[in-house]
């Protein structure tokens, strides 16, 4: 009898499972740093999950994503700084803000393309910052601490580390199926055939610029929860969450983990930040790897971890 | 009003160095269709070889020129190991091997010279003010600044419009397949285009290391900055890149001295003081975001296609 | 018969270099009308401005009596005016049926649906493997789409213009770098669809234009020369003189 190992599918399994048990493994070694490092992790890969929407799918290459993250996370530390601390206005609201943000930018952006649209995002997401970093009130340039997280009905406390951790897990993978479902939907094919070939669209038919925009407010509206996310996670908000290079950081995650995959983002959220734990332990100018580690998968790897995942199929005989 | 001639000469000043930083980076976009990240690496490095070889030899010209020809170098180096892969390739890998360079280059410089940043002291000679009107005093060295980055204008004026090698840069800008169809060597072309661009970056950034910074992570701050010029200018466009740097330096400089003003008649002086100098920057974006709407070639495009 | 296309006084220049030069002519409904002329008699330009890809400077194009001028180039599809690429336009990293799916799915409404596996809608995967049907592409309806030769490409090209139900199909050098075998299977599928559509052909290859056309039109610097029956045009001595003389030099 022979089975095809497909090796894509056994680690995404044994990811999956190390993540949901991750917290009982921190109960019994007594680890909080691990739970703090996985929460981060998986709020990342959250926005990385909303940036392969649009990046890999989509082929739209937003260098603006980052400024989501931003205005999810100020929602939550403005309202709670001027006093509203439900999460139940909150988060509403971070969601929404960030879907106008994404309207008008997209709006805008949409109407460029290529290098023209990295750049158009890239300034809409540094005025963003700006604008961010200007608020006296609210920190300026020094961030907004934020004394209470979002508060919900108990007996959900989000204070309570290992409860906040599976609520971030939960929403990753409630994330990771709708994105999943989206793009093999009408809609996604759409989509995708707008990355593949816009002006064939068009002439076939395919008003491609709504189907971009709404895509484009989907994404965004979901890393804007992933910035409540983190808000939460840190306590904490900063211009800084919004910079350009943050937007870098998501653009890495999700082309090494394999751009147009289901489980890339996750991949390359998981790669990237645990190799920075673990080269940083090693030498502090770990990032000199990075560099070229990101060029070598540009120029080789394309596909990413899932692209290189995806070559090893075995024939396994068992008698 | 003398501090209105002042800011005036500050924001040509910083229009001429951000032309520098431009002319380099919408040179290589224009004729390799290269979309370079790591162009803020080269100025960061410009700054960093003129600090430390203008303290090995002492003078702080002979620093400069060492760091020019240190700076040359680097960016046909980088040319050649990785620039030659990415030509022809989407747009969007050569943002991410650029992006991947700028990490490099910026752990590079950790490595060498540490995390803590540099200055370059200015020679006596050039640390005085110049009388330029009756009643106005300006600084020597920005007014060499302003010199030389005219000088260097001019001169790329001439290779671009003069020489034989500027025909080929100006006939490579708006169509690039000709000029592999007329022989010429393209490959020492590039690594010549590239490493002038390169050069031109370091200049930038060995000039306004006295004045302003040199650390870790100032090319990525000005590089945008220089990416808005291009694009208000026109990719490819040595002219538009000229017309934008300085309309952008100007824009920026007075919005920023005279924005706190402007705000303080309406906010607190708090607010005024934080918000100015942020919704000064957010003016720049804001002209590229209205170009690109109305004119997204720009207001000098090079390419004819 | 009524005309399903009309075209008024179009022009278009660019630059210094006139396009189309004051064209007119109609094409009434079920008939296949093939346009001909030297390289750069702007043949693309005119398919390019009746898809709505450009925007003619002047004149107008009417299609089943509505004035389309000004109509963007997605909603001339709706319309019923499918166009085929003379250099290969396709989605190259779907599979072929997603190709031809796509263009089903074009005419299926619109496309806010986000839930159902659109791959998996009968609706959609059944008209699409007609369409490839059709063409003989029904085998290869799996592969990616860059995995087809290409004169399988072309064949493509043109299940896809069909698969939105097009009435009348602009078909840009389909026989484009087809060998004799490929060639003569394209003719024998085009001869099969004039029994049901309009179609205006812009060809280089002048055996499939004499086998197939009702009337041609012949093109040269954007202005049409001669239009009329095959025979009349084979047996004009300007048209020989511009095209068809050269057209048997290079042929032998």
């Amino acid at each position: 009898m022979t089975w095809t190992l497909n090796l894509r599918a056994v680690v995404v399994i044994l990811l999956l499972l190390a993540l949901v048990l991750l917290p009982v493994y921190v109960e019994l070694t007594g680890s909080r740093f691990l739970l703090t490092l996985f929460t981060r992790i998986v709020i990342l890969a959250l926005a990385a999950v909303s940036l392969n929407l649009i990046l890999g799918y989509g082929g739209m290459m937003s260098f603006g994503h980052a400024a989501y993250l931003g205005i999810g996370g100020y929602s939550v530390g403005i309202l709670a700084f001027e006093g509203v601390t439900s999460g139940f206005v909150q988060w509403p609201v971070a969601l929404l803000v960030s879907a106008l943000f994404a309207l008008v930018i997209g709006a805008l952006s949409l109407r460029t393309r290529g290098v023209y649209f990295i750049m158009i995002t890239l300034a809409f997401a540094q005025m963003a910052y700006y604008i961010v970093a200007g608020l006296a009130r609210y920190g300026g340039d020094d961030g907004l601490t934020i004394e209470k997280r979002s508060q919900f009905f108990p007996p959900l406390n989000l204070s309570n580390k290992m409860q906040f951790y599976y609520l971030c897990l939960a929403l990753l993978f409630a994330s990771i199926y709708l994105v999943w479902r989206i793009v093999n939907s009408r809609f996604g094919l759409a989509v995708q055939g707008a990355r593949s070939n816009d002006t064939r669209m068009r002439a076939i038919g395919f008003p491609t610029y709504r189907y971009k925009l709404t895509c484009f407010v989907i994404a965004g509206t979901l890393c804007g929860l992933s910035g409540t996310l983190l808000a939460n996670h840190t306590d904490f908000v900063s211009p800084a969450m919004m910079y350009w290079t943050r937007s870098g950081d998501l653009i890495i995650m999700v082309v090494l983990g394999g751009m147009g995959s289901t489980f890339g983002p996750l991949f390359g959220a998981v790669a990237l930040l645990v190799l920075e734990e673990v080269l940083s332990g090693i030498t502090e100018y770990w990032q000199i790897i990075l560099g070229p580690l990101l060029l070598l998968v540009v120029l080789f790897a394309r596909g990413g971890i899932d692209g290189l995942l995806g070559k090893v199929r075995q024939k396994v005989h068992h008698d | 009003m003398t501090l209105f001639i002042e800011q005036c000469l500050n924001g040509l000043q910083f229009g001429l160095l951000l032309f520098l930083l431009a002319a380099g980076l919408t040179l290589v976009f224009g004729i390799m269709d290269l979309v370079n990240l790591a162009h803020g690496s080269l100025y960061m490095l410009g700054a960093y070889f003129a600090a430390t070889f203008a303290a090995w030899t002492g003078s702080f010209v002979l620093g400069a020129v060492l760091a020019l020809a240190a700076t040359l170098l680097v960016g046909m180096a980088v040319e050649v190991i990785a620039m030659r892969r990415l030509y022809g390739r989407d747009h969007l890998d050569h943002v991410l091997a650029t992006f991947g360079l700028i990490l490099f280059f910026d752990e590079l410089v950790r490595l060498i010279w540490g995390a803590g940043g540099m200055s370059l002291p200015l020679p006596s000679w050039l640390n005085t003010s110049v009388r330029i009107l009756p009643g106005v005093d300006y600084s020597a060295y920005k007014l060499s600044i302003i010199v030389v980055s005219l000088a260097v204008a001019a001169f790329l004026y001439v290779l671009v419009m003069r020489t034989r090698l500027g025909m080929l840069i100006r006939a490579g800008a708006s169509n690039r397949e000709m000029i592999g169809a007329l022989g010429v060597n393209i490959k020492l072309l590039f690594t010549l285009v590239f490493g002038l661009g390169a050069a031109l970056a370091g200049l930038a950034g060995l000039m306004q290391a006295p004045i302003l910074t040199v650390q870790i992570g100032m090319g990525e701050n000005i590089l945008i900055l220089a990416f808005v010029i291009t694009v208000i200018g026109g990719i490819g466009s040595i002219r538009g890149a000229f017309v934008a740097a300085i309309l952008v330096g100007f824009i920026d400089t007075l919005g920023r001295a005279y924005f706190t003003d402007l705000l303080r008649l309406a906010f607190t002086k708090e607010t005024a003081a934080t918000a100015a100098p942020a919704l000064s920057s957010m003016l720049i974006y804001l002209l590229m975001a209205i170009v690109l709407v109305i004119r997204p070639e720009g207001l000098f495009p090079a390419s004819s296609k | 018969m009524t005309d399903l296309l009309r075209v008024e006084s179009l022009a278009k220049r660019f630059g210094g270099i006139v396009a189309t030069d004051d064209l007119n002519f109609r094409i009434p409904e079920g008939e296949l009308h093939a346009v001909i002329g030297p390289n750069g008699a702007g043949k693309t330009t005119l398919i390019a401005q009746l898809s709505g890809q450009l925007r003619p400077d002047s004149g107008r194009i009417y299609f089943a009596g509505d004035d389309i001028t000004a109509i963007p180039m997605h909603a001339r599809s709706t319309l019923g005016l499918a166009r085929s690429f003379q250099i290969t336009s396709l989605f190259l990293d779907l599979s072929v049926l997603d190709n031809v799916a796509l263009a089903v799915q074009a005419r299926a409404g619109h496309s806010f649906h986000f839930w159902r596996n659109a791959r998996r809608e009968p609706e959609l995967r059944d008209p699409a493997r007609a369409a490839l049907a059709r063409v003989g592409l029904k085998e290869r309806a799996d592969l990616p789409a860059s995995a087809l030769s290409h004169g399988e490409h072309r064949q493509l090209e043109l299940a896809m213009a069909l698969a939105s139900k097009p009435r009348m199909l602009l078909l840009d050098e389909p026989m484009a770098g087809l060998g004799p075998e490929e060639s003569a299977r394209m003719v024998a599928t085009l001869r099969e669809l004039k029994k049901e559509l309009t179609i205006l052909l812009v060809e280089h290859d002048m055996e499939a234009v004499f086998a197939l056309a009702d009337r041609i039109t012949v093109l040269v610097y954007g202005r049409m020369i001669a239009s009329g029956r095959p025979e009349d045009i084979r047996s004009n001595a300007q048209v020989r003189d511009a095209y068809l003389g050269e057209q048997e030099a290079v042929h032998g």
